[in-house]
């Protein structure tokens, strides 16, 4: 499957023989285990292994929380309280499945600003980049409409607000709002679609994790110095590699249990910290709470949602030169979505031909600077739509989009790289040696 | 200089709920009680979830159904702990529920919920202790919230308590000034009187301490699992932690052949 070249498995005896001629799955769990992965990966790499984990925790826990479930206006919010009070573990079953949703995130939003960092869009990831860029919106996605299936006050007020999105389109808005909650307002057939497809998507999900999964197994890992696996043989790719199993499975599993620590700290000690007190409100059509406010992995984007109002000059000439067609609201919608199509699309806006962000001195500031700029969104996302705030909000917007289409494209032209390694094999020895003599000798030399 | 975003991160917990800021209106004032059952090793105090049980039957039931708990767990561990021959005098004494079967009204067994009061349009109390933020910011980053806990309770306690005195009339509803409800006034009247509940032990039963009473014991219809789920917690975390010393010392060794870290 990968490039590099490597072992590959054997059948050895004659069931695995006869199999091995039928269907070849050991062969390919045997590969995807073995893969060997640049030794110089840091522990930022550790992130992928817990999103799996995560999948899998959310997938296990919500599969339990079904079985004890309604989906049912008057019936879902009493039936959380069931399974808070009466189910055995409910309680922790239902915590574990809120806080492994925030967990989701804080992995995601980590793994994603890892491969902004070391380039792990650049060719010939694209497709990598890609994938991921979906599995994160179908998580939104699932995670937007798990939020709503407890039917509390938040539950019911998110997802006014945010099919009320869908409206903003102009002409065929309303009819797809309509379309999307079933009727004209959240309700009951709204629950049950949100309740469906919050099931469906994580399958999603999961055929999209493989998929992406087969595409970096493919083209090989990146890893902190962007510098390229050598592939010319067998022994020269072993110099710059170890295989997945059992060192990148050890050390992941280590990360994953010290990331454990803390997720079952939260869980246990303070599992509501994460949550809206109003959401323990059942819902309530007639009573708005005072500050609609989403779950806090949304409101970077719910920042640059709100920051487009009609007051700015750019969203007044988009309504001008449209005949009014692109109104604020609608103006605010594109943003939202513009920005994470801007992430999907640095493969392509990045022009600098060097990986990691290690040996680019400018990069280096202009990252940082769109760390803390997404930190302010998520800060800003929460305060209410009134000065300053809204002024921060579209100044921090606009470094998110001037980020990706004008600060990566010009960077790449006028910025000198400082010196890297020639070899992964020479960057793990600057940092940990050279092989001790006891084991090179143990290598027979080739 | 890419390390300082580990703290970033953990950060991004510590901002999250920039959700709760102050709702609105007047300035709130919320006093911070030191509850037995906070912290992660806190347990609810026994007797003063029967007091707070006894405050709510007597007084707070007139108008405040607790439709999502069911009265036998009144007789588990980890809340009121009544036994079980008290659980069902007490149902049978104080409630009466809908039969649909008898199509009649018949004293409540512990088997069915607290009732719904809806008669007063009284909001249902069994998760006002976690459907409220006693504590916000500062400006919207939910840090006080992570060192003093969400304040579900002190916010209940502080409302009982923070009635000024003064009345107004408005819409043709009487309205009371309270220093902890969001807009400061409030149409539920001083609902407790000092020495309104007498308890069986001579417990003291000022409007102080009976607030504090009643907020603990809706605490626990709030979340009536929670010392079970801080057990886990802390078995959880500290096998965890064992894990990751044993997975760290694998990994040590796993690598060691392949390192040489030089000595500086």
């Amino acid at each position: 499957m990968s490039g590099i070249p490597h072992d590959h498995y054997e059948p050895k005896t004659s069931g695995e023989k006869w199999l091995h001629s039928r269907l070849p799955i050991v062969g390919l769990v045997y590969d995807t285990i073995m893969i060997p992965t640049p030794k110089n990966l840091n522990w930022w790499w550790i992130w992928g292994i817990v999103l799996a984990f995560c999948l899998v925790l959310q997938i296990v826990t919500g599969v339990v929380l079904v079985m004890h479930y309604t989906p049912h206006v008057d019936l879902a919010f009493a039936s959380v309280e069931h399974i808070m009070r009466n189910v055995n573990g409910g309680h922790m079953l239902r915590y574990l499945h809120a806080n492994g949703a925030s967990l989701f995130f804080v992995a995601v939003y980590i793994h994603i600003f890892r491969g902004l960092f070391y380039g792990s869009y650049k060719a010939p990831r694209e497709v990598t980049w890609i994938i991921g860029m979906l599995i994160y919106l179908c998580m939104m996605g699932t995670a937007f409409m798990g939020y709503v299936l407890p039917w509390g006050q938040m539950s019911f007020w998110g997802a006014t607000v945010i099919t009320g999105l869908f409206g903003a389109i102009p002409f065929i808005g309303e009819s797809i709002q309509t379309w999307l909650l079933g009727g004209p307002a959240v309700d009951n057939a709204t629950l049950n679609r949100f309740f469906s497809l919050h099931y469906l998507l994580p399958m999603v999900i999961a055929a999209l994790v493989i998929l992406h999964i087969w595409a970096f197994h493919t083209t090989g890992n990146n890893n902190p110095t962007g510098v390229d696996v050598r592939k010319g043989s067998k022994a020269e790719a072993e110099k710059d590699t170890l295989p997945f199993w059992p060192y990148f499975v050890i050390k992941d599993v280590f990360a994953l249990a010290v990331v454990m620590v803390v997720f079952w700290a939260i869980v246990g000690f303070m599992p509501n910290y994460l949550g809206h007190p109003d959401n323990y409100i059942e819902a309530n059509p007639l009573v708005t709470p005072a500050h609609i406010v989403p779950e806090w992995y949304f409101l970077p984007f719910y920042a640059i949602l709100r920051a487009f109002t009609g007051e700015v000059w750019v969203v007044q000439f988009a309504s001008f030169i449209t005949g009014g067609i692109v109104d604020a609201k609608f103006f605010g919608v594109i943003a939202m979505f513009g920005a994470i199509i801007a992430m999907a699309l640095a493969p392509w806006l990045d022009t600098s031909s060097v990986r990691s962000g290690s040996y680019r001195p400018m990069f280096k500031w202009w990252f940082y600077l769109l760390v803390i700029d997404f930190f302010a969104l998520m800060w800003l996302g929460a305060m209410p739509a009134e000065e300053p705030y809204a002024s921060f909000s579209l100044i921090a917007s606009a470094y998110w989009f001037g980020y990706f289409f004008v600060i990566l494209p010009i960077l790449g032209v006028i910025e000198k790289p400082t010196a890297m390694p020639a070899t992964i094999e020479e960057d793990f020895e600057a940092h940990y040696g050279k092989k001790s003599d006891a084991s090179a000798e143990a290598t027979p030399a080739e | 200089m890419f390390k300082t975003l580990a703290i970033g991160a953990a950060f991004a917990l510590a901002l999250a709920p920039a959700a709760t800021f102050a709702a609105g209106g007047g300035e709130q004032h919320i006093e911070d009680i030191a509850f037995s059952f906070e912290g992660p090793f806190g347990k609810y105090d026994q007797n003063q979830l029967q007091r707070g049980l006894q405050i709510y039957t007597e007084v707070c039931a007139a108008c405040h159904g607790l439709k999502q708990v069911p009265i036998r767990t009144l007789g588990d561990e980890g809340g009121p702990h009544l036994p079980e021959d008290q659980v069902r005098a007490y149902a049978a004494e104080y409630f009466e529920v809908f039969d649909p079967e008898l199509d009649d009204y018949r004293p409540a067994k512990p088997s069915d919920h607290f009732p719904e009061n809806t008669a007063a349009g009284a909001p249902d109390l069994s998760l006002m202790a976690k459907s409220r933020a006693g504590f916000h910011g500062p400006y919207g980053t939910g840090i006080n919230q992570l060192l003093r806990g969400i304040g579900g309770p002190e916010y209940i306690a502080s409302l009982l308590t923070g009635y000024t005195g003064e009345e107004k009339e408005e819409a043709g509803s009487i309205l009371y000034e309270n220093t902890a409800f969001p807009g400061g006034w409030i149409s539920m009247a001083p609902p407790l009187s000092d020495e309104q509940v007498e308890f069986a032990d001579g417990h003291e039963n000022t409007v102080r301490a009976m607030s504090q009473d009643v907020a603990a014991f809706l605490m626990w219809t709030a979340e009536p699992k929670m010392m079970d789920r801080k057990k886990a917690g802390f078995v959880g975390v500290l096998l965890l932690t064992i894990l990751s010393v044993l997975l760290y010392l694998t990994n040590k060794q796993l690598w060691a052949p392949h390192k040489n870290k030089k000595t500086s």
